[in-house]
């Protein structure tokens, strides 16, 4: 909402400066965006006569003048043709920037004759498009003064922006009333014209649509000139930043811009028979006055004649009966449209215009009889004509609203100990009448409907920097920890991720279809996405971590170590994830190593197992299955879980997801699924380092091609839970087309005594037995 | 003969030479053994008088033996060391560091600030229904302010069904917060959120961090020192100030705006001081509908709520000034602007990294 300082004081008497009025906006909920004035361009500009004109001895064009702006001649060089002894214009002294030139005048020599300042034309000063000359004022124009503050061009202009529930002041006087509450200034009586009109209305005006437009009110205005508006109206509508089109057209956006009171002026000639607010049919067609046709349907309230819809009520006017130049006859229509109806009809049809701005926020239903008044009066004043009497149709919603006010709550919820009386007066300057302990609200504040608007109407009044600053009250003692388990797992998970050299990375909840087909299909579909690869709820975090890999690879990227942790969307609900994606090189080359290493699927399970046990995961419990799925390279990817519950994939990702990716390893760990460990208090389980020395013993065992190591080395440690406390393959050997053979390490504590060879033995064959199980055979 | 064996030791050349010498002396038909053996056959008294002497031999080519010895293995580790240099102006070699990501960093900091005043961390759905995202916020079907958020809608996975939003703000966890732990309660809610809308300061998902306390005298008051202090605390500073402005969202009244001092730094805004203010909180006293629609009873409870973008405070304190770079995954924006894994923010410490 823009208005000029000079529009304000039509409402407001107030001695403010602008950089004032600015600061009580703000301070009240009206925040200024922005205060321009075209004063300050052009200030140091001053209004000077042309005391003598010579030619300039070495150009024809030229002319040499002597020019008093207030402080005795000065010499300036001009090319203008209308320069002339006697001229009175503008003068810019050196130093003085040139806005439509872009350029600032210094002293200077033109074709060897002195030069100080210059006579400046209406698009030098950007006024106007106009350059033939410099600018004439009229004769009197006092030489010496400021011309801008003259010509009245130092009009502060403020922009300022309305939040939704503040329609009333979505218009000049009530920003103005919300100032004088404010203690800005005083509000000044709104003059009504009492017009009866001279003859009936000779169209019928009806409203079919009372819920939509319970009050439709009009009268014609005849005989009329609508010719252009007056300058001040025009210089009104530019400041709020609107093109001054026709009086009639001016009129009503003025009305709406001054007084927050849409309203509509048709051409009476092109109307036939009763106009009426109806709802629209099904299909029904208009051309509104952007010249884009809309098709309505049943929900939508329009004005229309008996041939058809002429205006999309509230919200903008038909191409059709649009009021032209030619006009001489013309309908006026102010009505109240229901604000919700108005919202949707305007988000249905994808049409904003101030009018819908105004009435879905809702305009004052008190305001009809008045604005209709207000309206005819300007048009008889600027375009003349004749007025009829007043039709009105329907009623609208003017129920008295009062909420339950106790100025204790402005203490108790605002924070504020503002007296009684000061809040009631605050109140009664803003419209309210308080009595017995209940304020009658305003019909222009439809926002305010509870006793806290009230304390906000105070404490804006008063202002929120008044608020003393209180310390919220405090438990005893340190403060207490407030993390969940999920939580603090998670933090974990991040630190232990970067620690191991992992970046961590946060990419798009949504990514494309096709990438979340290949990850098993989104559950969510966004339906209006902002592009087609943005458009689905992620099913997985791989997709995006291997996007920004190649992302990073593309770039030049040697090695690529990310992680992300958040949440994947599925059927059954968004469910807390952690992945990361090795790519590209592992090691770089080096002087040490050779050539560079690349990621192994055993890198990924490294960390995922790293990962999983930050998070609190029974690490030594989860079983290995190599089914990780179609993503996955089949040979070289497997799950880990608990029983059914599957608590991460790794592996080396499938080449047909990580194309142009070769040898990309990545992992997926399901935080939702990592069983939550037992609280057990703080104290660890009793233990001291055993007195004896603990014995190693190798053993090599051929084994069965498809026996997972993880099954021999398990078996192994459940051959004596006793005596073996760990068991390790420290090697791995398989001839080309001969058998494999694994070396494993057991290492085994003695007790109260140390083993006796007997013992040892006795340990072994237990071991091999439990290797032979599985088909594998001890080495001899 | 005693002194010139140890003479021959101690100018034995090398390692052979003096194991020869030392054959020569103690080994089996050796010099000093002959000695030795020769006690065996000398009376007592000859014995007594001798022995000394031949052992005084014995003891005396020995230790010669062995500090010959010695000086002749330093002398070869000596050399063998000489041979042994590497060029340690090599590079060793590089040890990959990770980092932790900016929003993940100031979320931990937002936590720990608030954890000190009592609030805990809550949590809830992306995908939101209505209800939850407008309605119990007080922005019925038709309200312009929901119109006015750029809202992602879901398909809905049954027809008929009413579409589900990907939430626009992080203010749903208000409710199901109040829903689910009733009064009195302090918590944040941080976490991802998404609007339609994308240029360099806005992405179509960013973070925010909500605040809200409920209780039976909470006032505008409190609000204020809350956002004070939590300021002070995260900005590091005791010169941020803060300005209150009154503003309007449908779930809070009275609302308002939070703007922070700035002031110019090396050619650079930062934050605090008073040359000018930006925006950088929303935030109100809880609107009667909202508590009641969560199930409270607004006459017995009330208290704040503020939301505020957590990308945005990353930017404002650590100096980014790209908010697309955040969703990225740019290796080399992360390893710049990212935070080590020991950075964890700790009031001891400060939150800072």
């Amino acid at each position: 909402m823009k208005f000029s300082l000079s529009w304000l004081k039509a409402h407001l008497d107030t001695e403010a400066l602008p950089h004032e009025v600015a600061e009580r906006l703000t301070a009240i909920g009206l925040e200024v965006e922005g205060v321009s004035s075209p004063a300050e361009a052009l200030g140091p500009f001053r209004i000077a006569k042309v005391l003598s004109a010579e030619r300039h001895p070495q150009a024809d064009k030229l002319q040499v003048l002597s020019v008093d702006a207030g402080e005795g001649p000065v010499q300036v060089v001009c090319g203008a043709p209308n320069a002339r002894a006697g001229l009175v214009g503008v003068f810019g002294p050196p130093g003085a920037y040139v806005p439509g030139s872009d350029m600032i005048l210094k002293i200077a020599a033109i074709r060897g004759v002195e030069s100080r300042g210059m006579m400046c034309s209406v698009r030098e000063l950007q006024l106007g498009e106009e350059h033939d000359g410099i600018i004439e004022l009229s004769e009197d124009a006092p030489v010496g003064r400021f011309y801008a503050e003259w010509a009245g061009l130092d009009d502060a202009v403020f922009d300022v922006a309305i939040t939704p529930n503040r329609q009333d002041c979505m218009g000049v006087r009530g920003i103005a009333r919300d100032l004088a509450a404010a203690g800005l200034g005083t509000l000044k009586p709104l003059d009504v014209p009492a017009i009866e009109g001279s003859f009936d209305c000779p169209v019928d005006i009806r409203t079919e649509d009372p819920e939509g437009c319970p009050a439709f009110f009009g009268r014609t205005v005849r005989g009329i000139t609508n010719g252009a508006s007056p300058e001040w109206m025009k210089q009104r509508l530019k400041s709020a930043g609107q093109r001054p089109i026709s009086a009639l057209v001016d009129i009503t956006n003025y009305l709406m811009l001054d007084l927050g009171r849409p309203a509509h002026a048709y051409d009476l000639k092109e109307l036939n028979g009763a106009v009426t607010a109806r709802r629209a049919k099904d299909g029904e067609k208009v051309l509104a006055l952007n010249e884009k046709e809309y098709v309505l349907d049943d929900t939508m309230t329009v004005i229309a004649d008996e041939a058809q819809v002429h205006d999309i009520g509230g919200i903008m006017g038909g191409e059709h009966s649009g009021v032209a130049d030619t006009t001489t006859d013309t309908l006026l229509e102010i009505a109240y449209f229901d604000p919700d109806r108005i919202a949707r009809t305007g988000q249905k049809l994808q049409l904003t215009s101030d009018a819908r701005t105004r009435f879905e926020r809702g305009v004052d239903p008190a305001f009809l009889e008045d604005g209709l008044a207000i309206l005819t009066g300007l048009i008889l004043d600027i375009c003349g004509g004749e007025a009829s009497r007043v039709v009105r149709a329907g009623e609208a919603p003017v129920a008295e609203k009062r909420v339950k006010f106790d100025p204790a709550r402005t203490l108790s919820l605002g924070g504020l100990d503002v007296p009684a009386d000061e809040q009631e007066a605050i109140l009664e300057r803003l419209g309210f009448e308080v009595a017995n302990g209940e304020a009658t609200v305003p019909s222009w504040r439809r926002d305010v409907d509870g006793p806290a608007d009230l304390v906000e109407e105070v404490a804006r009044m008063v202002g929120l920097d008044a608020i003393p600053s209180t310390a919220l009250p405090r438990a005893d003692g340190v403060a207490k920890p407030v993390a969940t388990k999920a939580q603090v797992a998670e933090r974990r998970i991040r630190r232990t991720a970067a620690a191991r050299a992992f970046e961590e990375a946060v990419t798009w909840s949504f990514i494309s279809e096709e990438e979340a087909d290949t990850f098993g299909g989104a559950a969510d579909v966004v339906a209006n996405p902002i592009s087609a690869d943005m458009s689905h709820m992620r099913p997985s975090l791989l997709p995006g971590l291997i996007a920004a890999a190649r992302r990073n690879l593309d770039r030049g990227a040697a090695s690529v170590r990310l992680f992300e942790i958040g949440r994947r969307y599925l059927q059954e609900g968004e469910r807390r994830t952690a992945g990361f994606i090795l790519a590209g090189d592992k090691t770089p080359r080096s002087w040490i190593a050779g050539k560079p290493q690349d990621f192994s699927a055993h890198d990924a399970k490294g960390e995922a197992l790293a990962l999983l046990e930050a998070a609190g995961a029974p690490v030594q419990s989860l079983q290995l299955t190599m089914d990780a799925g179609p993503n996955w390279h089949p040979g070289r990817s497997a799950k880990l879980g608990l029983g059914k519950n599957v608590l991460a994939v790794f592996g080396e990702l499938h080449p047909s997801i990580a194309r142009g990716l070769p040898g990309t390893v990545a992992a997926e760990i399901y935080l939702d699924a990592i069983p939550e460990a037992r609280s057990s208090g703080h104290a660890r389980v009793a233990y001291s380092p055993p007195a004896l020395q603990s014995v190693t013993r190798d053993y090599a065992f051929v084994v069965p091609g498809e026996l997972a190591a993880d099954t021999l080395v398990r078996a192994i440690r459940g051959a004596d839970k006793q005596a073996i406390t760990d068991v390790r393959v420290f090697d791995r050997y398989q001839p080309e087309g001969g058998e494999l053979s694994l070396a494993i390490e057991v290492v085994l504590q003695p007790g109260e005594h140390s083993f006796t060879e007997a013992e040892i033995a006795e340990i072994s064959k237990t071991i091999v037995g439990a290797a032979e199980k599985l088909g594998a055979k001890l080495r001899s | 003969m005693a002194d010139d064996l140890i003479k021959q030791i101690q100018d034995a050349p090398d390692l052979q030479a003096l194991d020869a010498l030392r054959v020569a002396a103690l080994g089996k038909s050796g010099s000093i053994t002959a000695l030795l053996k020769s006690l065996g056959a000398m009376d007592a008294d000859t014995r007594t008088k001798e022995a000394p002497k031949i052992h005084a031999q014995r003891e005396a080519v020995s230790n010669a033996i062995a500090a010959r010895k010695d000086a002749l293995e330093a002398a070869v580790l000596e050399q063998r060391l000489a041979t042994e240099r590497v060029d340690l102006s090599l590079p060793s070699d590089a040890i990959p560091v990770g980092s932790v990501h900016p929003v993940s960093q100031v979320m931990d900091e937002l936590a720990e600030i608030f954890a000190d005043l009592g609030f805990a961390v809550a949590e809830g759905p992306e995908i939101e229904d209505q209800w939850h995202n407008f309605t119990a916020l007080n922005m019925p079907e038709a309200h312009p302010a929901r119109a006015m958020q750029d809202t992602f809608y879901v398909q809905p996975r049954n027809e008929g069904e009413e579409p589900r939003v990907l939430r626009t703000h992080t203010s749903p966890v208000q409710i199901r917060s109040m829903q689910a732990l009733g009064a009195p309660l302090r918590i944040i809610a941080p976490g991802r959120v998404y609007r339609s809308d994308s240029d360099a300061t806005h992405t179509p998902m960013f973070h925010q961090i909500e605040g809200l306390v409920i209780d039976r005298d909470i006032h505008m008051g409190h609000l204020k020192w809350t956002l004070e202090t939590f300021l002070k605390a995260f900005f590091e500073r005791d010169d941020v100030a803060i300005r209150m402005r009154p503003s309007y969202f449908p779930f809070t009244e009275p609302s308002a705006e939070i703007d922070i001092g700035w002031s110019m730094e090396k050619g650079r805004r930062v934050v605090g001081g008073q040359e000018g203010w930006m925006e950088v909180l929303g935030s109100g006293m809880v609107h009667p509908r909202v508590i009641a629609a969560a199930g409270l009873d607004p006459d017995e409870w009330q208290g704040f709520a503020f939301g505020t973008g957590v990308d945005r405070l990353a930017m404002l304190k650590y100096g980014m000034d790209d908010l697309r770079a955040f969703f990225d995954g740019d290796l080399r924006w992360l390893k710049h602007y990212g935070f080590s894994f020991l950075d964890v923010p700790t009031l001891s410490a400060g939150v800072g990294a």
